[in-house]
Parts: C-alpha cells; structure tokens; sequence
C-alpha cells in the first residue's frame, strides 16, 4: 500500500503513532521499524505514547491475566 | 451435587462479577452478557471433575466466556439488521492534537503516566476506563475489544466481520488514541496518577 510517509527520518508524529498502533497488530516492514526506532528516540511524546498503547494492552487483559489474584467477593 | 462439583460452583461464583463486567463491556447488552456468563459457568461445571486448581478453573472459564461472546458476535453480525461496521471515528477529530505538519502539539504531547499498573489495584480507575471504553462508538469498541480482551488475530476479525485488514487497522489505531486520550484526560491528568 502507498503510503503519504517522505522519508523515515522525515517521519512525523501522526505518522510514527499510526505505525505504532499497526505494530501491536502486524509484522512492520524492516524500514517502517526503524524509521519508528529513529522517531521514538528524538520525540519523547511518541515515546510516552508508545507505553501508553503497551498500558492499554495490558490494562484489557487484565480479568484475563489475573490468576494471582484474589478475586473481589461478590456484591 | 457431588463435593467437587460444589466447590467449583462456589469458585466459579466468585468470578461472576468479574465475567459479567469482562462480558457487559464487549456486548454491551445486560441481558446477553448474563446468558453468556451463566452458559459458561454451566459448561465449566459440566467439566468441573477435570479441574484440581482454582487458577486453571479461572483461565479455563474466562477461555469458555471469550468463546461463548465470539458466539454472540457472530449471531449479531449474521442477523438482517446488522451493517457493517463504519469508520466511526474520523481521523480529523485528533486533528487539534497536532501542528499542521503532524507533530504534537505542545499541551497535547502525550504524558508520562508514571507506573499506571499500580492503577489496576484501584476500583475508582476500573470505573474510569469502563466509561472510556463505554464511550467509543459500538462498532469501533467491537473491534477494539475483539482484538484486545478476546485476543483474536486481526485475521481473524476480518474474517468475522468481513473487511479488509487495512480497515481494521484504521479502526483499531483510532480506538487506541480515543481510549489513551480518554484516559488521560479522565484520569490521568486529574493528580490521580500515583493510584
């Protein structure tokens, strides 16, 4: 698919944060990857942004996730 | 009732609410969410004489419910009535979040949110990221939720609700920035980040 994108070092923000979300999905190809790596480093936006999709993964697996833990009393 | 049988009726009691919370949010629909967490608590106990540990009665009733509400899914999507899903969120709507040429805006830059996995243990944060969840538009929650708390491969969704990947793509992006956005605004950047 024909992406809007220039170059990888010209990558912007909405850009970067689109890839991110298709990373948790597929496989990028190995110069969306590092155009991402390259990005995240100089912009710390992206950076927090990254952990906040990790964050939101977890969060949905949590009912899933939760084998250790005690389970409230039901109401 | 044989011993066993009753002991896991009473572990599985204890995980109703949280499988009737796991169910409500993806369904959307009490009633249908009680039927499918009732169905999966009676097939769990049909196979209770097989199960020795709380923990795996708990996984393995969780897997019974995931696949009880793709069930339903698939029922709704097969019904007359039902459209295929539409990009609900545009993707101009994040528009104010970025300067013309695609950078965030200074007072929209995404914020560190510290360690928020201590939120899980807080019951005020739960009922903040239900309503952030709650309030994404239904078919975009759908897939969102289909991917993240059914853990379906993006195939596989597009298989089930037949579009193309790249759709389902777009939509899973533009939950995932309504949800943090959410979050962050409702949460976040309320002072209640230490949880």
């Amino acid at each position: 698919m024909v992406r809007e994108r220039r170059s990888g070092l010209l990558m912007n923000c909405k850009e970067a944060i689109r890839l991110m979300s298709e990373e948790m999905d597929r496989d990028l190809a190995g110069s969306d990857r590092f155009a991402l790596r390259l990005h995240k480093l100089i912009c710390v936006g992206c950076r927090n942004y990254h952990k906040q999709l990790t964050f939101l993964r977890q969060a949905c697996q949590q009912p899933l996730a939760a084998d250790d833990i005690t389970p409230p009393p039901p109401i | 009732m044989p011993p066993a049988a009753a002991g896991i009726a009473a572990e599985l009691t204890g995980f109703r609410r949280e499988m009737l919370r796991f169910a409500v949010l993806q369904l959307r629909d009490q009633a249908s969410a009680e039927d499918a967490v009732q169905e999966a608590m009676l097939a769990a106990l049909q196979g209770a004489d097989r199960f020795g540990e709380r923990a795996k009665l708990r996984t393995w009733v969780f897997s019974i419910l995931k696949n009880k509400i793709v069930d339903i899914i698939r029922r709704r999507i097969r019904e007359p009535s039902y459209q295929e899903p539409e990009e609900e969120i545009d993707e101009s709507d994040f528009d104010p979040l970025f300067t013309a040429n695609g950078h965030w805006q200074r007072d929209a830059r995404p914020a560190d949110w510290g360690d928020p996995e201590k939120c899980f243990e807080n019951q005020r944060f739960w009922a903040v990221f239900d309503s952030c969840l709650n309030h994404l538009p239904a078919a975009t929650a759908r897939v969102f939720m289909m991917r993240e708390m059914l853990g379906l491969e993006t195939g596989e969704i597009c298989e089930e609700l037949s579009m193309s990947s790249n759709n389902c793509w777009v939509i899973l992006h533009r939950a995932r920035m309504g949800l943090r956005l959410c979050l962050e605004q409702k949460w976040f950047a309320n002072g209640d980040r230490a949880c």
